[in-house]
């Protein structure tokens, strides 16, 4: 029977983050680029806890994994209140057009 | 009196002139009656003069010296140690023409008050006068060839002044630059001689030269050069006393105030060049004195030639100055240096008296020079008439006067150098001159004064000219008899000026490069002492000095005899009418107008070294225009054919690359710019994209 090893875990993992970085390069939408950074952060998580697991070292990655969770969430925290200030700024939240950086 | 009181009025002597001098020539303008305090300090210098002539001629036989060192030269590997030093030497030549040079001046001066009167640089004309005064007592000072040569151009700077004094008149002014301009033709032979002599002896004190000479050491190692220094020193004789070939100024320099050809040409310039020989006497070798002689002799008869037919009584009186020039300059070449000498002050006597009454003539006549336009005048100015006759016999060697011992003395000079070298050319011209001396000199006294007046209108108006022109005309004429001088009015030699004042020095060149009879014998030797005084010579051997016996009498004769044909033939020309002049001059035409025109040699000097000159200056200037022009003016424009090239170079090459670079950077970032969107989906793009490019480059699996 099939053994689910690392690789396995690591191929979900890389996945994801191909998902994620899809995501934020392809949405318009700031709140859909902000869901493909979740899915990144999400996809380095698996990872911690998956060489945690099986390398030995204890609970190091789960331990990492959780500050990560917490991060994620006051990110998204900080980063849904930027698309408001944004959305009140230029009435849209659309990231195609807020190119000022340009100027 | 002592000997620094003599050096040091002496000294005063010097300067007082030059003090009268910048006095004048600075406060004239505002005080035009200061012409009187230069006439007043030449007094002084004249009274003083005569104090140091009778103290030095009494109480000091030998000369007295004082110098100080000028410039400390250090010293030179292969010379040794020298000093420049500049000092006076006083011995009885000096302080005799001392006498004659502030004795003529202040005459000059005297008669100048009257003479010059409302002439509108009245009191520069006296400072002028002043300034000529002290450059010749420097020359008559001084104990060194340096301060010879300084002096000697400041005669030539104030010839310069006083001949071109009136220069409004053109004549008068090309005449002053006539007389610069040869003199320093002259003054440049003089300039080498002293350089040879300064070159090997390091020093140019007279007496330090002739000791090293003495010693036998010549310059640059042989006696020619001494010839060859003793002529060119003659050189600047040549020039200032107005030798053939360069005595062309002096008759020009007529154009000047008649005083002033009086002071020039009978006291200060034209003795000046005699003087310079006779200081230059004793390092004259055979070879220099033979050639001195010709030039003199030659001078003198050219000169005679020349003054047989003029017309304007200054030039005749101008010709007869450069005749006797070559006399004096004649009898220093055949070694007859006393009589030289003492022609000199006998001719300045004579010669300022003749000259200073023609100014009175010519005073007289308004302004009249042409003795064709004169004539019986004898009757309206008789003191000028009496003193101009008693000048006359005197040059033209009448006995009883001061040129008939001077002359004679010169006469048989010659005489006996042509017995003992045979070199007869040179008694014959002297004897020639003598005659030809009295008859143009009786020419000119005939149709100035005697005769009928052929200017009526002129005549009518003549007058004696006041007591302070007359007074220096009859001074002058008592000194040109003979009772000044020598007690016997034949023999000079037993005369106190010749048989004591005058001493003929001792020659030091090398016994080899004199003439026979200038070399000491040895009879002669061994009683020196004894001899010198008896006869007042201590060089010649005693074959010379029974030649000059057996000369005296023998030129005395030849030079009456020669004198009374000129008188006569005078007499018979324009006095007495029996020969036509006229006529004469009509049979031998071409010989009367090569004398009348000079010889010819103003023109012959105006087509070689005048037009000479202006060729060559043309051709430097066509070398200039053309040449160095060029060769500026190509340089220039090879200039700007390279900076044309260089500016398309920098226009094209260097801008060009520079604006390439520009561009260049310009397309680069054209392109760049695309890539800055501004989006930030397309940087996250780009670094995904550049991580997978890394990524499969480094392969960290």
């Amino acid at each position: 029977m099939l053994q689910v090893g690392l690789t396995h875990f690591l191929v979900v993992s890389a996945i994801l983050f191909s998902l994620g970085v899809y995501g934020i390069v392809t949405r318009k939408n700031a709140v859909m680029v902000l869901m493909g950074i979740e899915l990144v952060l999400n996809a380095a998580n698996i990872n911690f806890v998956a060489f945690s697991r099986f390398s030995g070292f204890g609970l190091g990655g789960q331990m990492t994994a959780l500050f990560v969770i917490v991060l994620a969430a006051a990110e998204a925290a900080i980063a849904l209140a930027i698309v408001l200030n944004i959305y009140k700024q230029f009435t849209n939240v659309n990231i195609d057009e807020i190119d000022h950086l340009k100027d | 009196m002592s000997e620094s009181l003599i050096i040091n009025l002496s000294v005063a002597i010097l300067f007082l002139p030059l003090l009268g001098f910048t006095v004048v020539v600075l406060l004239g303008k505002r005080f035009p009656k200061l012409y009187l305090f230069e006439v007043g300090i030449i007094s002084i210098a004249f009274i003083l003069s005569l104090i140091v002539m009778f103290a030095k001629l009494s109480y000091y036989p030998n000369n007295i010296v004082a110098q100080f060192t000028w410039i400390t030269m250090g010293s030179a590997p292969s010379a040794g140690s020298f000093n420049i030093d500049l000092g006076i030497s006083i011995d009885n030549i000096t302080v005799m023409m001392l006498f004659v040079v502030n004795l003529i001046s202040l005459l000059v001066h005297l008669f100048s008050i009257e003479y010059m009167h409302g002439d509108k640089r009245y009191t520069r004309y006296f400072s002028y006068l002043g300034i000529f005064t002290f450059s010749m007592l420097g020359i008559v000072l001084t104990n060194n060839l340096l301060m010879m040569y300084i002096f000697w151009e400041l005669v030539g700077l104030s010839s310069y002044l006083l001949i071109g004094f009136w220069f409004e008149k053109k004549s008068a002014a090309d005449a002053s630059k006539k007389a610069f301009i040869v003199n320093r033709i002259g003054d440049i032979g003089m300039f080498i001689g002293i350089l040879i002599l300064f070159a090997n002896y390091q020093t140019f004190t007279f007496d330090a030269i002739y000791a090293q000479i003495e010693a036998g050491n010549m310059p640059f190692g042989d006696s020619a050069w001494l010839t060859a220094a003793g002529i060119l020193i003659f050189l600047g004789a040549v020039g200032k006393s107005a030798q053939f070939p360069l005595h062309v100024w002096l008759p020009d320099a007529m154009e000047g105030p008649t005083p002033v050809s009086a002071l020039i040409h009978a006291a200060t310039m034209v003795a000046a060049g005699v003087y310079l020989v006779t200081r230059i006497f004793v390092m004259l070798t055979a070879d220099a004195m033979l050639t001195i002689a010709v030039v003199g002799a030659f001078t003198s008869f050219v000169a005679a030639t020349i003054a047989l037919t003029q017309n304007d009584i200054k030039k005749v009186l101008a010709y007869s100055t450069v005749s006797q020039l070559g006399y004096m300059v004649m009898s220093l070449g055949v070694g007859a240096y006393a009589f030289a000498f003492f022609h000199l002050v006998t001719h300045a006597f004579f010669k300022a008296c003749m000259f200073l009454g023609s100014g009175s003539v010519i005073h007289a006549m308004h302004h009249e020079q042409d003795i064709r336009n004169m004539g019986g005048l004898k009757k309206k100015m008789p003191i000028t008439y009496y003193t101009f006759l008693i000048s006359t016999l005197a040059i033209s060697g009448v006995p009883l006067t001061s040129g008939f011992l001077s002359k004679d003395g010169i006469l048989a000079g010659t005489l006996a150098f042509g017995k003992l070298t045979g070199h007869w050319l040179i008694p014959l011209m002297a004897f020639t001159v003598a005659g030809m001396t009295a008859f143009y000199m009786f020419r000119l006294v005939l149709l100035t004064f005697h005769g009928e007046p052929r200017d009526h209108h002129k005549y009518d108006h003549a007058h004696e000219s006041p007591k302070l022109m007359v007074a220096p005309l009859v001074i002058l004429a008592a000194l040109s008899v003979f009772i000044w001088y020598t007690p016997n009015p034949i023999a000079a030699d037993s005369g106190w000026v010749l048989s004591s004042w005058i001493k003929t020095p001792t020659q030091v060149v090398p016994n080899e490069t004199r003439f026979d009879f200038m070399k000491p014998d040895a009879a002669f030797e061994t009683n020196s002492g004894q001899h010198a005084e008896s006869h007042g010579t201590i060089t010649h051997s005693t074959l010379y000095t029974e030649t000059m016996h057996w000369a005296h009498y023998k030129a005395m004769f030849a030079s009456l005899a020669v004198a009374g044909l000129g008188i006569l033939l005078a007499f018979a020309f324009y006095f007495w009418k029996k020969l036509n002049a006229d006529k004469l001059a009509e049979k031998i035409k071409p010989l009367y107008n090569f004398s009348l025109n000079k010889w010819y040699l103003d023109e012959v000097y105006d087509a070689t070294a005048v037009n000479g000159t202006l060729n060559s200056g043309k051709g430097f200037s066509w070398f200039d225009q053309k040449i160095v022009d060029g060769a500026v003016n190509g340089s220039a424009y090879v200039t700007r054919v390279v900076s044309k090239i260089s500016g398309w170079f920098d226009t094209y090459v260097v801008d060009g690359f520079v604006n390439f670079t520009a561009l260049l950077s310009g397309f680069v970032g054209l392109l760049f710019r695309k890539l800055q969107t501004g989006k930030v989906q397309t940087y996250v793009a780009f670094v995904v994209f550049a991580v997978i490019v890394l990524l499969l480059l480094f392969k960290p699996f």
